[in-house]
């Protein structure tokens, strides 16, 4: 009994033996997925500490409700992680200065002019299919038109960003017309999950036909698993655009390293990580400088995109309109 | 008394780790919120099937746990632990191992499709309640089985040898004792229930109160609404509790010699088609799941034995701390305070911990000391179930023995009392580690990298597109979830007939 107390008790101490302060270290509080050892995080604080000779340490969890629990006491330097559709709340809580960087290098498919949120990676929403079983869809209507016996999964718009991008992106394309159009789709959504792991993991065990995911992930596949088989359906009405961005605390107690962490993040150094580590197109990088794998993904012609303003006021109308249609 | 008061202390200690967070959290949200139509509505289905949840696990369970308690049959113990594997396992894993039997293209389909039978659907209100059935049918049998091993084996001897109907004389009173405690635990852990019902509800209509409570904090931020809803739950898992413990009256059996109960009456065919379906219906979506885990084990990183030795950490202190909180707290008061533990959304407790500790600590330094506490909340309920018959008893039975030989206090304990408790001891014992070694726990708030436990890991790998490795890490940590557990378990079982 002992033994084990004192297990404890050192696990305590190791973890408190971590505790920094000093002046040369950076916080960045990141979501779980960009820190873990199998996500970005690692190799850009390997590269980071080399050009900066300080200590890059990770806190990661949830993001804004962590900052917003902490407000002006957190110990973030910089955050890194948050998207668009929920980026007003972080914006309102006034705890984020300007990264004051000249945002030209900046590659995104659409106009960026955020003084404050910096765009690292992005990708858009698409349905995911087998094209060894499936002819794909080119348009929205083609789903919605397609047989009730393909099979659909996606994530919940109320607990899962990439489903409220999907309703958001329904939206954008049906207007006032979204609960007819999810009525349309509602036969052949096998069922709607909590987040993204559970969806795919539906899908690549073959419980479902077709999956929400992102237009990057079949680059996954290419080359990670030498599988060709998975496609992103492109729609000629276009594809949500979902952005990734990161923000210097006002209240930073190490300003000179924060700035120098943002305007990292447009290096090409930080832009060539991405790809590979978070399955996503890099927000400043020339196509031709993209891995093999991701040059060959086709690209929607149509980008859609709500600003952070318009996706609030948009929401509750935008989920209730899936909700209605899928409680029938 | 010293005994009462150590009782008491351990209980409002208990209560106010529950309370005091979600007070945290009210009042940093500023208040109570009214609660939508929406949220009533999640409401009602909640309580509706975390109802029918708990109705039929227990329902089944009564078959189950009698064939097993009477039958003897190699394999029986290896039987009894495997089958307790699916109340361990992380749900997302679990899930996807239902639905490759239970799914459009599942196992199931694949056979009655070709026999011309007709196609199952399992998304629906009955895929929530199969799913939980699944999860909870394995404890509730291991609780209703206890109670049949603690009815002494002289009084089936007495009864065969009079011809007096076993199940009025003796089973009936026992389960009237134990049914209605099992039942309460089992409807408040599917209160819970979020993703699971989500996935196989098969949308909105399955919305839960916890899916409420996530979407408030994490969309929203809306601490007050979170908090609003906790409180709900916190009422529901009350009141549950405590109707469970004005039905669960009933006197007790008298004491026996522990042999082994031998029995005279029931049906053998019946029984091992109770065994063998319980068996097939819990076990066929486990070996889905090894099926699934085995091609990943060599992609496993390294840092998954790291990941694996701070959850079998946190599971062993998990252990030392909630049987040093559990046996002061057998008693009835106790066993429903700490329903309050599993009732209340863990991310309210782990938010009103955060807040309650964030301006003394930096909060990542006690992210593993507060999984475990969070940890120690979540097992007291099913430890306390199956202590507190066995502490009753022992202190009915051999409480005035002991009196009448002077024996007092820490003595009386460990000559008299825990002797015979080595067996529910061993029981919960394995059951607290295999659910500490499981649980997320609160850490997301807390965490940093290179802290992670085994879960976090497998989430991170499935979040990554590594599904393989996912499932293999997730069989890693069902092995050594059940390793644990069985040695525990053993452990109480030593030098015992049974």
């Amino acid at each position: 009994m002992k033994k084990t107390l004192l297990t404890v008790a050192g696990l305590f101490a190791a973890t408190a033996a971590h505790a920094d302060g000093h002046a040369n270290t950076l916080t960045v509080y990141a979501p779980d997925y960009f820190g873990s050892e199998w996500g970005p995080g690692p190799s850009i604080e390997a590269a980071f500490e080399e050009r900066c000779g300080c200590d890059l340490v990770y806190q990661t969890g949830d993001l804004l409700p962590r900052l917003l629990l902490e407000g002006e006491a957190t110990e973030a330097d910089v955050a890194i992680g948050f998207n668009s559709d929920v980026s007003k709340r972080a914006r309102e809580s006034g705890l984020f200065s300007p990264h004051g960087l000249d945002l030209s290098p900046l590659t995104l498919p659409l106009e960026w002019t955020d003084d404050t949120f910096l765009p690292f990676n992005y990708g858009h929403t698409a349905f995911i299919y087998d094209n060894t079983k499936l002819d794909g869809f080119d348009s929205f209507e083609a789903l919605l038109d397609a047989p009730d016996d393909v099979r659909i999964v996606i994530q919940d718009p109320r607990s899962s960003i990439s489903g409220l991008a999907l309703v958001l992106w329904v939206n954008a394309v049906y207007g006032d017309e979204a609960e007819a159009a999810w009525a349309r789709m509602a036969p052949k959504i096998v069922t709607v999950t909590q987040g993204w792991s559970e969806s795919y993991g539906l899908f690549t065990d073959g419980e479902a036909d077709v999956v929400l995911s992102y237009t990057t992930s079949p680059a996954y596949h290419i080359i990670a698993e030498e599988d060709l088989t998975k496609s992103a359906a492109i729609f000629e009405e276009g594809h949500y655009f979902m952005v990734e961005t990161a923000a210097k605390l006002a209240g930073t107690d190490n300003e000179d390293l924060a700035d120098q962490f943002m305007a990292f993040i447009l290096t090409e150094d930080f832009q060539t990580m991405i790809p590979t580590t978070n399955w996503s197109f890099p927000a400043a990088l020339e196509e031709d400088k993209w891995p093999e794998g991701f040059q060959e993904l086709p690209m929607p012609e149509t980008v859609l995109f709500y600003s952070e303003d318009e996706a609030a006021a948009l929401r509750d109308t935008a989920i209730e309109a899936w909700r209605s249609a899928l409680s029938q | 008394m010293a005994q009462r008061a150590v009782s008491v202390i351990a209980a409002l200690f208990v209560a106010g780790l529950v309370v005091g967070p979600v007070a945290a959290v009210l009042w940093r949200g500023g208040g109570f919120t009214a609660l939508s139509t929406a949220d009533l509505d999640a409401l009602q289905f909640t309580v509706w099937q975390a109802f029918w949840s708990a109705a039929i696990s227990v329902g089944l369970a009564v078959p189950v746990a009698r064939a097993l308690a009477r039958r003897q049959f190699w394999g029986r113990g290896a039987l009894i632990s495997i089958m307790g594997a699916p109340f361990i396992l992380p749900v997302v894993v679990a899930v996807l191992g239902l639905i490759s039997v239970f799914g459009g293209r599942g196992f199931l389909n694949a056979v009655l499709g070709p026999l011309g039978l007709p196609r199952l659907d399992v998304y629906g209100a009955h895929g929530v309640i199969l799913a939980h059935v699944f999860f909870n049918l394995p404890l509730a049998v291991r609780l209703i089985l206890q109670g049949w091993l603690a009815i002494p084996s002289e009084r089936f001897q007495v009864a065969a040898s009079l011809g007096a109907p076993v199940f009025w004389l003796l089973e009936w009173p026992m389960l009237k004792r134990i049914v209605p405690g099992a039942f309460a635990v089992i409807f408040v852990i599917c209160l819970g229930s979020f993703a699971v019902a989500l996935t196989l509800g098969g949308g909105p209509r399955a919305t839960t109160v916890e899916l409420a409570i996530y979407q408030a904090f994490k969309f929203d931020f809306d601490l007050s609404k979170a908090a609003s809803l906790a409180v709900v739950q916190l009422a529901l898992g009350l009141g549950a509790g405590l109707v469970a413990l004005f039905l669960a009256r009933g006197d007790m059996l008298g004491a026996g010699l522990d042999r082994v109960v031998r029995r005279w009456d029931g049906s053998r065919v019946m029984d091992a088609m109770w065994i063998g379906a319980a068996a097939l219906f819990l076990l066929a979506p486990l070996c889905a799941l090894v099926i699934a885990g085995v091609p990943g084990l060599g992609d496993l990183p390294g840092s998954i034995w790291a990941a694996t030795g701070r959850s079998v950490a946190i599971s062993l202190g998990a252990v030392v701390l909630t049987m040093m909180l559990a046996l002061p707290l057998a008693t009835r008061a106790g066993e429903a305070a700490s329903l309050l533990g599993i009732s209340v959304s863990g991310l309210v407790l782990g938010t009103g911990l955060f807040i309650l500790l964030q301006p003394y600590v930096r909060p990542s330094s006690v992210a593993l000391p507060v999984t475990l506490l969070v940890n120690v909340l979540m097992s007291l309920p099913f430890v306390l179930r199956i202590l507190r018959t066995g502490v009753e008893g022992a202190k009915a039975d051999y409480g005035r023995l002991g009196a009448s030989l002077g024996l007092r206090g820490w003595a009386l304990w460990r000559i008299a009392y825990l002797p015979r408790l080595r067996r529910p001891m061993g029981f919960s014992a394995g059951l607290t580690a295999a659910l500490a070694m499981g649980d997320l726990g609160v850490i997301t708030l807390f965490s940093r990298p290179g802290q992670g436990t085994l879960p976090l890991a497998m989430y991170e790998l499935m979040g990554r597109y590594q599904m393989g490795a996912a499932y293999a890490a997730a069989l890693v940590l069902v092995a050594v979830s059940l390793a644990l557990f069985w040695v525990f378990d053993r452990g109480g079982r030593v030098n015992a007939d049974v």
